[in-house]
């Protein structure tokens, strides 16, 4: 975030104590003032989550208020785009206010789809419902009442997850309910109801990206999560959506021409946005086709210019698909950058060789590994040999062969 | 400040060598850490410093200065510092209103075509401090110019050429006439043999031609590792008498919450 957190006002939403056990955890409610935020252990920035547990962790704990995630498209915008409308069920949950940019669909349809969460899992802000925090134990038969420190621990090791709850499940066969949908704020902008009309400027934006910085802007302005604006009895987040930014249904060049007459449009509009997200409460999730764009030099300024970027690949259409190797993931998530915020040290990722999967309840960031190989005609000539070297190395002795008892 | 860094470089805040244009690039890596370090010496230094941040906000320079020990806000209220906050005044421009008082600075942006001359006029009036002589001014040292970056203005749509324009009216004002120092940031991406991104690559050549001093970041050639965030370039040029001659060290770097260490190449405490 562009302030530092002391200028975020309070709201007056109380904490309700844990019905389990009478010891509480002392917080600091300076802090803890927005619904669906916390701040990072790292460097005090406050953190929204994506909707995606584990990609919250390769993140560094989550969006940081006041930057833009890139997501690289994959080839036919099926894992992206659901990762966008993650982003924007987390929102709607957490009770966010969303601003929804489109040229393709209608930013209508793309709420409409947003998937449900798993409601045996959290407690769902219902419009009637009293207000709650999502960290607390909702009071179902699921609550434990002796262990109860384990509650919030994940039940899954294998995908990236922090220790602690942040963010939802949601469920991907199933939309979510309209009452839950009704009670979020909504923004929208649909290119094709914004008619263009020719400007008279030589600057090198598009009308089309002028446009929606404009509306971006007025929705700042007018809901009042500008920073710079006096404070209001409650501050909230907003979140933006902006789809596939860069194709020709916006209006740009990029991915039509080897040298496109208009290069620096969405470069330029990225610097603006990057403004705007860094002047005010608000966090962006860009998704760009970057397959379609050739030059890679100019794909790198694009980056640049966001402050997380990630690549999805799917295997879809792929040789990929069928390979043994990757027959337990949908595809392939390149990190390109993570971001240095009011930092020096930027929390960089363990590993890169990440892989994701679309459970039905899940979307999954794992770490690529090899599936064991069970098939009855591979040869098992070296097993032998690779189960002494393992025990070998198990057991801490040199990494000799030969045992001698 | 990175102390390793000032050894390397054999400077201090009470000693460094005056008129120096030093350059610090960087390819599939981040060397704004490098940024945060000449700021913050420059500071210490007592210079009169002029910084373009054109990347990112105020918030973002003050937080990291604090974590090394200057106060950027305190600096800008002494006079010490003249901060150009890009993100800022660039609003204004790209979403016009009607009545808005805006920054003459970022006046390329609304026709990238007409060059940064008035960015030129913002940085010299920052340097020779026109408006310091009230009663009661401290006094500074040596004028110091911090671009952070300048291929940000490429993608804003800036040609190559004006930039190095840019950067060559920097230098005779900033280095020759007023006897301080400059130092810039460009960013690459891509491989060097790769033929992609001609205009920062041009912009690096021309700058390397130019400069004193130059830091090139880069991340290590056998890959990514979390313990050793790349390796640094620094090559001095040096003219003696009978020409120019050049030194290269090669340095593996870590950056860490409050500075950075560098080391020789293998020798992390990671591997050894």
């Amino acid at each position: 975030m562009a302030a530092p957190l002391s200028s975020v006002s309070k709201t007056s939403a109380e904490r309700l104590p844990f019905n389990t056990t009478s010891f509480q955890k002392k917080t600091r409610s300076k802090l803890i003032s927005i619904p669906g935020t916390r701040p990072s252990v790292q460097n005090g920035q406050l953190l929204v989550s994506t909707g995606v547990t584990s990609l919250d962790y390769l993140l560094g704990g989550g969006l940081a208020v006041g930057t833009v995630l890139l997501i690289e498209e994959d080839r036919y915008d099926s894992y992206s785009r659901m990762i966008l409308k993650y982003f924007l069920a987390e929102g709607v949950v957490c009770q966010h206010e969303l601003f929804v940019a489109a040229a393709q669909d209608n930013p209508d349809d793309i709420i409409q789809e947003l998937p449900a969460p798993i409601l045996d899992d959290v407690a769902i802000h219902k419009p009637v419902e009293q207000p709650r925090l999502p960290c607390e134990p909702p009071d179902n038969l699921d609550a434990m009442n002796i262990a109860w420190r384990y509650q919030n621990l994940p039940k899954v090791q294998s995908a990236l997850a922090s220790s602690s709850r942040f963010g939802h499940y949601y469920d991907v066969s199933k939309t979510m309910e309209p009452e839950i949908r009704q009670a979020a704020k909504f923004h929208r902008f649909y290119l094709p109801e914004h008619l263009a009309q020719p400007s008279t400027t030589h600057s090198p934006m598009l009308e089309s990206y002028s446009a929606l910085l404009k509306s971006l802007q007025e929705v700042i302005h007018k809901e009042g999560f500008d920073l710079a604006a006096p404070m209001s009895k409650s501050r909230n987040i907003l979140r933006v959506g902006l789809h596939s930014l860069g194709s020709t249904l916006w209006g740009d060049d990029l991915s039509c021409h080897d040298n496109p007459k208009h290069r620096h449009a969405l470069t330029t509009f990225l610097y603006g946005l990057r403004a705007l997200m860094r002047s005010s409460l608000s966090v962006a999730v860009v998704t760009v086709p970057s397959h379609l764009i050739q030059d890679r030099a100019l794909m790198g300024s694009i980056t640049r210019l966001c402050d997380n970027a990630i690549a999805l690949e799917s295997f879809k259409g792929s040789e990929r698909e069928t390979n043994p190797l990757y027959k337990d993931y949908h595809g392939l998530l390149h990190v390109h950058q993570v971001p240095h915020l009011n930092c020096l040290a930027s929390q960089l990722p363990d590993h890169k060789d990440l892989a994701f999967k679309l459970k039905r309840k899940q979307f999954s960031i794992e770490r690529l590994h090899l599936p064991p190989d069970l098939s009855e005609t591979v040869s098992r000539v070296s097993r032998g040999e690779l189960a002494g070297a393992t025990s070998a190395c198990g057991s801490g002795t040199s990494g000799t062969k030969h045992l001698d008892f | 400040m990175f102390t390793e860094l000032n050894s390397i470089l054999n400077a201090s805040p009470d000693s460094f060598t005056q008129g120096e244009f030093i350059l610090v690039s960087d390819r599939q890596s981040d060397a704004s850490f490098l940024i945060h370090h000449f700021l913050s010496f420059y500071l210490r230094a007592r210079c009169r410093v002029c910084f373009l941040g054109l990347v990112q906000s105020f918030c973002h320079y003050n937080a990291v200065g604090q974590r090394l020990g200057v106060s950027l806000t305190q600096a800008k209220e002494k006079g010490q510092l003249i901060f150009l906050e890009g993100l800022k005044e660039s609003l204004s421009i790209l979403i016009p209103h009607e009545n808005n008082t805006e920054h003459q600075a970022m006046n390329f942006l609304r026709d990238p075509a007409v060059g940064l001359r008035s960015l030129y006029e913002f940085v010299r009036s920052g340097l020779t401090g026109s408006g310091s002589s009230e009663e009661g001014a401290e006094e500074w040292g040596p004028p110091v110019l911090l671009v952070d970056d300048l291929s940000v203005l490429l993608s804003l749509g800036v040609g190559t050429g004006a930039v190095l324009d840019f950067s060559h009216y920097c230098r005779a004002t900033a280095c020759s006439q007023l006897q301080g120092n400059m130092v810039m940031l460009v960013r690459c991406n891509g491989d060097e043999e790769e033929d992609g991104d001609e205009g920062s690559e041009w912009l690096l050549k021309g700058l390397s031609h130019q400069c004193s001093l130059a830091l090139h970041v880069q991340g290590l050639p056998t890959g990514y590792c979390k313990d050793i965030h790349g390796q640094v370039e620094v090559c001095w040029r040096m003219r003696q008498g009978d020409g120019q001659h050049t030194q290269k060290k090669l340095f593996q770097y870590k950056v860490h919450d409050k500075g950075a260490s560098f080391f020789a190449r293998g020798t992390s405490s990671a591997v050894l």
